[in-house]
């Protein structure tokens, strides 16, 4: 106990004396933070459009009109014929084309329908659904107002039977603030990288430097040695982490809906899992170089599947199955059900638990692959 | 000539011989490829939704089975009140419940106006959109045919995605892979490469040997060269057979064009390398200040218009960021240098910009 | 106690001590012992087998086959209980280069049970023998390499163990200062401290009370400096060592 005590007074005395790691180890995830909350988002602000209108007519201009009306497109150009479309898009000068066809007014009048193109260049994909909507609802909106007010051709214009009234309400997120959605899970991605970077790297450092034989000679036992090599950054990862939340809270308004405890429980189950896992890596690899390699090729890994960017809903089942085994995915998740939806004890108290076991195994697994000597 | 032979000789032994590194530099892309193709989603698919439902008729279960009938929800439950639902919700295992009126059948037949009203878990507010959305367009679909609704007037849109019509996820994230996978070997790789030297002591060795120090850090650079072209390679095969991602562009511009960003993302790296004073800050400023910028601020997953107006500003210095418009301009559009010639020339100035810091910043080190 | 081997007062003990690599034997079957509170040298060419002998004696690395006890301890089976006993300063001298002078100590000390009173202690004795009393806080990287080395062979001492193995100790300093680090080894002998030196320079061969001479894994002579030289033939240990080195020559 005596030795696990003087080996941890060695670390924090290395970690604080090598001024760079510091400043960078609490500099990068604040101002990560601070850029990436801002700008994670699919959120589609102008569109840059271009009408065709083969039309010209009052009606057809009316809905130009309700498109520039709105915050969402900026009308670019507005053509006759479509002979520039195909360069436009391919030269990213507008992202949508809408092309109205001739006999748009007569066909609404006439016959009460009337077709129009909308092309939309996907290159960027997840914008292109969300452009979609939008131009859809406004097209919506347009066709229920000329409904009321277009003079039309048909006779039997019966009185219309009883609109369906579909309340939607969104529960949780009602200000329907993007950040606050992400802000969570940037904050845990960002004490990832950060502690697993740290760790991974640490012992293959003493054993390029040659400490690494001298504490092999002395009496001191595999789990003093990791233990003593967990703590402190167990503490220092768990600082970070209360950083991201005080900026998370002060700078974006994050909600805390639930107890901030079992966040803490969750966070420190989950950062043994992590630096546990650094340290495995770091008994398997000879270089920094390797180290650094593999943390981050796991990092990654962890990261994309662990409905971080993209929900783990989406995902296919296969892959809803193997982020089980993903300790980001379950932090993520109580993270988010805390925070963003008071979830309780009952909802996040077996992730929780989940965390703890597994961190225990990973360790049992660093201190089993560990040798004081070689065979 | 024949000494910087010899020397890109020991650099390449170098890196054959670390197994484990150039495995993950193999397997990297591919690996990348997969999860980007097969999980990274942005749509929403079996959504889990409830319903509520007081007084079941022939009409709620017509729209029961018209929602249990599409593929993109899974009804979890159906009862009769809305007691225990809040609780699914706060769990998660509830995404969305739909509550019926009472004797919707009777109300219909009477032409009395119907009102349902659809909770939608917003915590989320992309997805919650989204699934918002497909749930709406399903209850008005089905309100429409039981209700016929003549009379309305309606414009018909038809919606084509161009250059990417079904929205395919490997099709979106691949060209952007690309880029991310060549910005990781080549920038990482080197700054490590050199710091490596530097630490161990061996770049003086090499700066007192015959070799000119432009030669040096050529000589370290060219396996990484190779590599990133390999990794290119890969990622582009692993994608077309896998995911029939297309190629409709120039294949040979294609290369080209990686072959200059490979040099700017070296360049780069010789430039961290010189402001780093060990190996592990090399690691830590080229992994945390260089991969995630590239991720979150290249347009590679999160589209750059959606980033606010200072960021967006930001993000033309990222040299991924004029990479990815040239590599999804080739593979998805069919773009031609006609097209590209600007984002190249930016890249071709970014680079040498890159070089002309690097080696002065080199100089100053060593010299 | 645990298994100490009483009948035995070797401070060292090898049988038929044997490492291989492969194909390639490193070591092979040297069998020796070391006298308590002597001081016992082990020269050999750069890759004679040196090292990987010191590095299974301290526990460092298993052997291929053969026996030997350190301590009374067999370095096999009791392991724990041989590190307990010995210290260690290997060639790279493995300091924390960005400790300090008294951090370093006080680590070294803490990790093998030295009281925190002792410690105090002793790090004041270790700091004037030395003559860095100013230099306590200085980080170990600021030091001159002579006072590196004789600072981690106090730490090597810190803890009082019975035996000391130093693996190269004096290399890169003028002969002063290895005289003057030879003194530090002699004062640990006559406290009763085994010392199993390894080293090159031949020089500080004759300051040992014996020696032993490795050739190409095994041991060619062992004796006193006087003993070995009339063995082979040679009126100095210069002549000893091309005798022995030479190829061809006779073991």
């Amino acid at each position: 106990m005596r030795t696990v005590f003087f080996l941890v007074r060695k670390e924090f005395l290395q970690i604080f004396r090598d001024r760079t790691t510091v400043f960078q180890i609490l500099l990068i995830p604040v101002v990560q933070l601070l850029v990436l909350a801002n700008a994670a988002t699919f959120d589609v602000k102008q569109v840059a459009m271009m009408v065709v209108d083969e039309d010209r007519t009052t009606v057809s201009a009316g809905l130009v009109q309700r498109l520039e009306g709105g915050r969402q497109f900026r009308v670019l150009r507005y053509e006759p014929t479509d002979a520039g479309v195909d360069h436009a898009l391919l030269d990213r000068e507008v992202t949508a084309v809408l092309h109205i066809p001739r006999h748009f007014e007569e066909d609404l009048v006439r016959r009460g329908r009337a077709p129009v193109q909308l092309v939309l260049n996907s290159e960027e994909g997840a914008t292109a659904g969300i452009v979609q909507s939008y131009a859809l609802s406004i097209l919506g909106a347009y066709a229920r107002e000329l409904d009321r007010t277009l003079p039309r051709l048909e006779a039997t214009r019966t009185a219309r039977v009883a609109p369906l009234d579909l309340r939607t309400q969104r529960w949780f997120n009602p200000t329907r603030n993007y950040k606050h959605w992400m802000v969570p899970a940037l904050m845990v991605s960002l004490t990832t990288i950060i502690g697993l970077l740290l760790t991974a790297q640490n012992i293959t450092r003493e054993n390029e430097l040659g400490t690494l034989e001298q504490l092999n000679v002395t009496p001191m036992t595999k789990v003093q040695f990791i233990a003593a090599k967990l703590i402190p950054f167990w503490l220092l990862s768990l600082l970070i982490f209360t950083i991201g939340l005080t900026i998370g809270k002060l700078v974006f308004g994050i909600p805390m809906r639930g107890n901030l405890l079992l966040v803490y429980l969750a966070a420190m189950a989950y950062l043994v899992v992590v630096l546990g896992l650094g340290l495995w890596i770091s008994t398997i690899t000879r270089t920094q170089q390797q180290a650094m390699f593999v943390a981050f090729f796991v990092i990654l890994i962890f990261l994309l599947m662990s409905g971080l960017f993209t929900p783990v809903d989406s995902m296919p089942r296969w892959a809803q199955y193997a982020a089980e085994a993903n300790p980001v995915k379950h932090f993520v998740a109580v993270m988010r059900a805390v925070l963003v939806r008071g979830a309780g004890l009952e909802t996040v108290g077996r992730p929780i638990l989940g965390l703890g076991v597994a961190g225990i195994g990973v360790l049992a697994l660093a201190v089993g692959r560990y040798r004081k000597s070689v065979a | 000539m024949r000494a910087f032979l010899g020397f890109v000789r020991k650099e390449t032994l170098h890196l054959l011989r670390d197994r484990q590194t150039l495995a993950i530099l193999l397997l990297f892309p591919v690996v990348q490829v997969l999860i980007f193709g097969f999980a990274v989603r942005t749509d929403v698919e079996d959504v889990a939704i409830a319903i509520v439902d007081p007084t079941p008729d022939v009409a709620t279960l017509n729209l029961r089975e018209r929602i249990a009938a599409s593929d993109r929800f899974h009804i979890v439950g159906v009862t009769t009140s809305t007691r225990g639902l809040d609780a699914r919700f706060r769990d998660g295992s509830v995404r969305q419940a739909l509550l019926l009126p009472t004797d919707m059948e009777r109300r219909i037949g009477r032409g009395d106006s119907l009102s349902l009203q659809l909770l939608t878990d917003g915590s989320d507010p992309n997805t919650g959109g989204i699934m918002q959305g497909y749930a709406t367009a399903i209850v008005d679909r089905w309100y429409r045919e039981v209700v016929p609704q003549r009379g309305v007037l309606r414009i018909e849109t038809q919606s084509r995605m161009r250059y990417n019509p079904t929205l395919e996820s490997a099709h979106l994230f691949v060209p952007g892979l690309v880029a991310f996978v060549l910005t990781i070997v080549s920038a990482l790789m080197t700054a490590i490469s050199i710091s490596r030297e530097r630490e161990t002591g061996t770049m003086e060795m090499l700066l007192v040997s015959p070799i000119r120090p432009v030669a040096i850090v050529a000589g370290k650079v060219i396996p990484y060269i190779v590599l990133g072209f390999v990794s290119v390679l890969l990622v582009l095969v692993a994608a077309r057979t896998v995911f029939d991602v297309p190629l409709r562009g120039s294949l040979v511009l294609l290369l080209a064009e990686s072959g200059l960003y490979i040099i700017t993302a070296l360049a780069l790296g010789v430039v961290i390398s010189t402001k780093a004073p060990n190996q592990r800050t090399a690691m830590i400023a080229a992994l945390a200040g260089l991969m995630l910028p590239t991720m979150i601020l290249s347009g590679f997953i999160f589209p750059i218009d959606s980033l606010p107006r200072p960021l967006q500003l930001l993000s033309y210095i990222v040299p991924a960021r004029w990479f990815l418009v040239i590599v999804r301009g080739i593979m998805l559009k069919g773009a031609g240098l006609a097209t590209l010639w600007q984002e190249t020339l930016v890249l071709v100035g970014m680079t040498l910009l890159f070089l002309v810091r690097g080696s002065r910043g080199l100089a100053i080190r060593l010299g | 106690m645990s298994g100490r081997d009483d009948r035995v007062t070797h401070a060292i003990e090898t049988r038929e001590l044997t490492r291989r690599f492969g194909d390639f034997t490193a070591v092979d079957a040297i069998t020796f012992h070391v006298e308590p509170g002597e001081v016992f040298g082990f020269l050999g060419a750069n890759g004679a087998g040196k090292t990987t002998a010191i590095r299974m004696l301290i526990g460092a690395l298993a052997p291929t086959s053969g026996s030997a006890t350190v301590a009374g301890y067999d370095i096999r089976s009791q392991a724990e209980q041989v590190r307990r006993r010995i210290g260690y300063m290997s060639q790279k001298f493995s300091l924390y280069e960005d400790l300090t002078v008294r951090e370093n100590i006080t680590l070294y000390g803490g990790i093998y049970g030295v009281s925190t009173r002792d410690i105090v202690t002793r790090t004041g004795d270790i700091l004037a023998r030395i003559g860095l009393e100013h230099a306590g806080d200085e980080l170990v990287r600021e030091i001159p390499l002579g006072w590196k080395q004789q600072l981690a062979f106090s730490v090597a001492l810190l803890h009082r163990p019975d035996i000391v193995f130093l693996d190269e100790p004096t290399g890169g300093v003028d002969p002063i200062t290895r005289r003057r680090f030879w003194e530090l080894i002699y004062e640990a002998g006559a406290a009763g401290t085994s010392v199993l030196v390894t080293t090159h320079y031949l020089d500080e061969a004759e300051y040992c009370r014996r020696i032993s001479i490795m050739v190409d894994g095994a041991i060619a002579a062992m004796g006193t400096p006087a003993e070995v030289r009339r063995l082979v033939g040679a009126e100095t240990l210069d002549e000893v060592f091309l005798k022995l080195t030479r190829p061809g020559a006779a073991a």
